[in-house]
């Protein structure tokens, strides 16, 4: 019988203490990850995260539904097809480009933005423009860190966001009968994005992002409609008008600008008064749409004097 | 062109369409019931439902122009067809209002005259309510063929306003429900224009 000594052991081959430490849970996610195929194969490393006073505690959505019941049009209309057909898209490098009305307008790289921070876990709620909700675990920095690396200008008025345009690696980008123009844009205004919990997230769940959530790096404002969360940033624009949206280009009569959740203001077609939450099974219900989804406390002074109903 | 089918189509009893046909709809019940349907169940038992009634709908529509552009005579399934339209439409109306909308009936009237998409889904299923009660043997025997023929030709309206419905639903235009507006209006076109084709055809 061969005894081979330490000398021989590789360091690649030595499980990591804290592996060993959480086998349980190790072989658990194991299990799940073949059980789950590509979505589950693509799993990401734990991320350092502090817990936020911004969070909630209510009850998580299971990971499971959170990262396969999602719209990002790029990768198709149906609610499976992120998770389904975005295994081909590589987020490694991945830079912003942050420019406009900036002092130090440059492509950034994804670790100059996020490690000079320490990273917080937001649990945060997550409506839905179309009628349903999630509670989501969120790992990220206030945006308004993000922007002060690059020194925001006192013309400044908005910022603007924009996805990344890959159709060899994104199936809705191209083809017949693409769902929207690309690249998807988005715009907050400067106060809004500056306020604490607008959240930059390279992370879900205690792990980096999957591809189909928005991966590398996504927005989260979470007392707006989820649409306003764009996805896979690779430019953020500081400018001094309002900038152009792309559900409000798509359709102007139904998606505004602030699209602020407000169970007071339905869509032209369906009511926002009650919401349904996501991963509950069958008997899950419905439950009443809070203002500003529950963060009016946070946000609702950004829109004092403001028609609600025509700023919609 | 399809003709050498019909021998077939002879030996298919009705029943197994009835069979085959309400086997997604059992299916999808079960599974929306026992965790199957992934993370928003109801919405998917929503949307099964719903498309197998507009499929077995256009297939009910579908069977003249079949028999006549493609000598498929699918005539003796015509009535399961139309049947199993009716209950996929309501065991979508029944997953609204009980599961959706938990039977609270003054929202859900206030939904059906407040919501297009809603006045028209349910102003589509009033319609098909007549049609399925005198699709037996019974009401065929006892109603004027004249007048069992203009009932029946609600069929066209009612799987049109279905149609609309998904579209309605939808956010932006994704091809499905597009596609199935799309056979609906040929479908109606095809009808629309045979009339007028027979009546050129005759001699003066």
């Amino acid at each position: 019988m061969l005894i081979r000594n330490a000398g021989q052991i590789r360091s690649s081959e030595i499980t990591p203490k804290s592996v060993y430490l959480n086998r349980r849970h190790f072989m658990a996610g194991s299990v799940a990850a073949l059980s789950m195929g590509s979505a589950g194969v693509a799993s990401a490393a734990k991320l350092d995260l502090v817990p936020s006073a911004f969070s909630t505690d209510e009850a998580l959505t299971p990971k499971e539904a959170a990262t396969t019941y999602n719209n990002f049009y790029e990768f198709g209309t149906r609610k499976e097809d992120p998770a389904n057909r975005s295994s081909e898209f590589t987020t490694t490098p991945w830079s912003v480009k942050i420019d406009g009305l900036v002092d130090r307008p440059a492509d950034y790289a994804l670790e100059d933005l996020m490690s000079p921070h320490q990273l917080e876990e937001r649990i945060y709620r997550l409506r839905c423009v179309e009628g349903w909700s999630m509670v989501i675990p969120w790992a990220g920095v206030s945006l308004s860190k993000i922007l002060e690396l690059a020194g925001p200008q006192s013309g400044a008025k908005y910022v603007a966001f924009e996805t990344v345009v890959r159709p060899d690696e994104m199936p809705g980008q191209r083809g017949f009968g693409q769902a929207l123009d690309w690249p998807y844009v988005e715009g907050l205004r400067l106060d809004e994005a500056m306020h604490p919990l607008t959240l930059m997230a390279n992370g879900m769940y205690g792990e980096e992002l999957p591809n189909q959530n928005g991966a590398p790096l996504r927005l989260v404002v979470p007392w707006k409609y989820g649409f306003k969360s764009i996805k896979s940033i690779v430019r953020i624009t500081l400018t001094e008008k309002e900038p152009p949206t792309t559900w409000n280009i798509a359709n102007p009569r139904e998606y505004g600008f602030y699209s602020n959740v407000n169970p007071q203001v339905d869509h032209p077609r369906w009511s926002q008064a009650t919401e349904r939450p996501i991963g509950g099974g069958l008997g899950a219900g419905r439950k009443d749409t809070l203002m500003f989804n529950g963060y009016a406390d946070e946000v609702a002074s950004l829109y004092a004097g403001m028609d609600l109903k025509v700023n919609y | 062109m399809l003709q050498s089918l019909s021998p077939l189509v002879r030996r298919v009893p009705v029943w197994t369409v009835y069979v085959l046909g309400l086997a997604p709809g059992v299916w999808v019940w079960y599974a929306a019931f026992n965790n199957k349907l992934g993370a928003d169940p109801l919405a998917a038992l929503e949307h099964e439902t719903g498309i197998w009634a507009l499929r077995f709908l256009i297939a009910a529509l579908a069977v003249t122009p079949l028999l006549r552009l493609l000598k498929l005579n699918l005539i003796k399934f015509r009535r399961a067809f139309g049947l199993l339209g009716f209950y996929y439409a309501l065991m979508h109306l029944v997953a609204w209002v009980w599961l959706d909308r938990g039977l609270l009936w003054s929202a859900i009237w206030a939904e059906i005259i407040k919501r297009p998409y809603i006045t028209i889904g349910m102003a589509a299923f009033a319609v098909l309510v007549p049609l399925a009660v005198t699709s037996n043997n019974l009401a065929v025997r006892r109603i004027q063929a004249a007048t069992w023929k203009r009932i029946h030709w609600w069929a066209y309206p009612a799987t049109l306003l279905g149609a609309v419905h998904f579209i309605l639903v939808v956010k932006r235009w994704p091809p499905e429900p597009m596609i199935y507006l799309g056979i609906v209006v040929a479908l109606l076109a095809w009808r629309a224009w045979k009339p007028v084709k027979m009546r050129l055809a005759k001699p003066a």
